[in-house]
């Protein structure tokens, strides 16, 4: 269950819409079910009392839209769970919007659920509720299933990696802290296979793929205003694999492009179509930088300079990394 | 009607597949998805695959032609072959109904050949919905989920199957496998017929209506405020195009080889920014125009060329897969509605 209730963010957001301190709020809008949330734009706190909502399938990171947002007049009010602040201030460390035209209302968050998790334990969902350590699941035709909430969560929930707020303006409740979460321990399961054993596992996963983009899109590390793969002038413009390496050369550049920037917010595998743990590609990255670097998260703070971009004496020599990587293998 | 138990359906998997391809739904970490029947393989349980069913006739990508340099000399190799009949299993009525939308594109004059010999050499063996979703409206689109059409038509309760032949070909088919199914006297399916429509009222969108909509609704929606709030928010991915049964755009494009010339079809989405791109540019500048364009083709634009037929069958795979949770049902629901949309 959230902390805090969609009422508290309603009166919250109508204050700063009355006093002037913004214009607009980018929050969530009901759906048709109660897991179909939609990120909207509400000018009038009668608008927000008809469709504003805040629950557990409000897992999408509204930091990326801020790139949009701040080209228009006037200032966005935005609410940011804990992790969604670290792609906040790494979108910030790459000059991508105007943080004057934000007003950040940090918000706590207790995980949010896995939609695909829901449907898998119940045929047809009339509704959900979440009693805290349980969810219960109103089914169409079957009644009731009650299941642990923990096993409801995401990857990148069950594996939270902050629950501290890392910008904001404002603080809705008690701010979390930093948590040593076992996100890695996917990972080392892959490096621990043999190279043939990993290439299997991948290409089984990415064999899926449809090259619809969704984890490209939905990315906070991927603002490219026109992406090398949408360009027909850049001569790798494709919208469908010319063999069968095509999918996995789309996934491991976009991997590459993004290390040392991706905040591990899990986006990219919540919106997957098709399921692919496409979280892992970013987290070897981030593993590796760890451990040749020291330790890293992008987006802690403002400004960082990421270990990639940034020389130092005792950086390990690209030969050297490469040896530690055969030793992990 | 023909009945098999289920403990035997995999004998008449096995007798299918010793005549034919067999494509049927099975299981994967990323759902449900039509892989090629070899024993061992299970039929899923889930309501519907992932992807559509349309992949068997407009696959994602495919060779249309080669041609091949030597020196200032280019040939031109047909790469096309006679399919062979292959038989698709557990198709739901609404994909089926898919196929009726992409004819209308693919076989109308100049006829599509690739399409046309898949179609040809295809057997429909369709599925009764015995238990549909919340995202399901198929039957806004007059589409009956408990009388799905095809080649046969079967029915699945907790201990058999009931098939049921449509067309001659289908019949053929029964006739084959006899030896393994006995008659039934369609009680059963009947039975799940009635259960499945005494469902059809639960579903929450079994309201949803697109009387609204139609061939002649161009002027009185497409300059509508609504389509900015609709679409603001939406990534410009193609996962509604991609996952949806009736979406039938594809580019053309030549890859070089470095020895020739691969000409290839792809799907397309209109969510792409360089979706349809000419000399001049991209006609549809803004996302705004590019959902509108999906949504009025599914509403409009294909019914005013297809005697009123709209472009959804109302699978709710987009429903489900929207990254950002936007779908046709909203579009309907806030266009349709008109001056009461703030009810």
């Amino acid at each position: 269950m959230q902390a805090v209730t969609r009422e508290i963010l309603i009166n919250k957001a109508a204050e700063l819409l009355g006093n002037g301190t913004v214009d607009r709020v980018f929050g969530w809008k009901k759906g048709e079910f109660s897991y179909d949330v939609t990120p909207a734009l509400f000018t009038t706190r009668e608008a927000m009392d008809a469709d504003f909502v805040f629950g557990d399938f409000c897992g999408a990171n509204f930091s990326k839209y801020l790139v949009a947002e701040t080209r228009k007049e006037g200032k966005v009010l935005v609410f940011l769970k804990p992790c969604d602040t670290y792609s906040f201030n790494q979108l910030l460390t790459e000059h991508r919007f105007d943080r004057e035209k934000v007003y950040v209302v940090g918000i706590p968050c207790s995980g949010m659920l896995d939609t695909v998790k829901i449907k898998a334990v119940a045929e047809g969902i009339a509704s959900v509720e979440d009693n805290g350590d349980r969810v219960t699941v109103h089914s169409l035709f079957d009644g009731d299933v009650t299941v642990s909430r923990n096993d409801m969560l995401p990857d990148r929930c069950k594996n939270c990696k902050s629950k501290k707020h890392v910008a904001y303006d404002e603080l809705i409740g008690e701010d979390g802290e930093v948590i040593d979460s076992g996100r890695f321990d996917e990972v080392e399961k892959l490096e621990k296979m043999t190279p043939d054993e990993r290439f299997a596992f991948w290409q089984n996963e990415l064999s899926r793929c449809i090259r619809c983009n969704a984890c490209r899109d939905v990315c906070p590390a991927c603002t490219c205003e026109k992406c090398v793969f949408d360009n027909p002038d850049s001569g790798v413009e494709n919208k469908a694999a010319a063999n069968s390496f095509e999918e996995k050369m789309f996934h491991i550049i976009r991997a590459f492009h993004v290390a040392g920037r991706c905040t591990d917010c899990g986006e990219c595998s919540r919106v997957c179509p098709q399921h692919i743990p496409l979280h892992l590609l970013n987290r070897k990255f981030i593993k590796d930088i760890n451990e040749f670097y020291g330790d890293y998260q992008a987006g802690a703070e403002v400004g960082s300079r990421a270990p990639l971009v940034n020389y130092t004496a005792d950086d390990p020599e690209p030969a050297e990394a490469v040896e530690r990587s055969h030793h992990d293998a | 009607m023909r009945k098999i138990s289920l403990d035997r359906i995999n004998d008449l998997f096995a007798a299918i597949a010793a005549e034919f391809r067999l494509y049927l739904p099975v299981d994967t970490n990323g759902g449900a998805r039509y892989e090629e029947w070899a024993e061992g393989k299970i039929l899923s349980d889930e309501l519907n695959t992932v992807r559509s069913a349309k992949d068997f006739f407009f696959p994602q990508t495919e060779n249309l032609m080669d041609f091949k340099t030597e020196g200032k000399k280019i040939e031109i190799v047909d790469t096309r072959s006679e399919t062979e009949d292959f038989v698709i299993f557990g198709v739901k009525a609404c994909d089926v109904r898919s196929f009726d939308v992409l004819d209308r594109v693919f076989l109308a004059e100049p006829q599509d050949s690739f399409y046309k010999n898949r179609r040809e050499h295809s057997l429909i063996l369709s599925m009764a919905c015995a238990k549909p979703h919340e995202t399901c409206f198929c039957t806004t689109f007059g589409i009956d989920p408990s009388a799905p059409m095809g080649d046969i038509v079967c029915y699945k309760t907790e201990d058999a199957l009931y098939m049921d032949a449509k067309t001659e070909k289908g019949a053929a088919l029964l006739k084959k496998i006899e030896s393994i199914t006995v008659e039934d006297n369609g009680e059963a399916a009947e039975k799940q017929k009635k259960v499945i429509r005494e469902r059809l009222e639960k579903l929450p969108l079994h309201n949803l209506t697109a009387d609204r909509f139609g061939g002649d609704k161009t002027a009185e929606f497409f300059k509508a405020p609504e389509w900015k709030e609709l679409s603001a928010s939406c990534l410009g991915c193609g996962t509604c195009t991609f996952v949806c049964p009736t979406c039938q755009c594809y580019d053309i494009k030549d890859f070089n080889t470095g020895h020739g010339i691969k000409r290839f079809r792809c799907w397309d989405s209109c969510m792409y920014s360089e979706f349809t791109k000419m000399s001049a540019g991209q006609p549809r500048l803004t996302q705004l125009e590019r959902f509108r364009q999906r949504f009025m083709h599914k509403l409009v634009y294909f019914p005013a060329n297809n005697d009123g037929m709209f472009a959804c069958v109302g699978c709710g795979r987009c429903l489900s897969k929207c990254p950002i949770q936007m779908n046709i049902v909203k579009v309907m629901k806030t266009l349709g509605k008109g001056e009461e949309k703030n009810v």
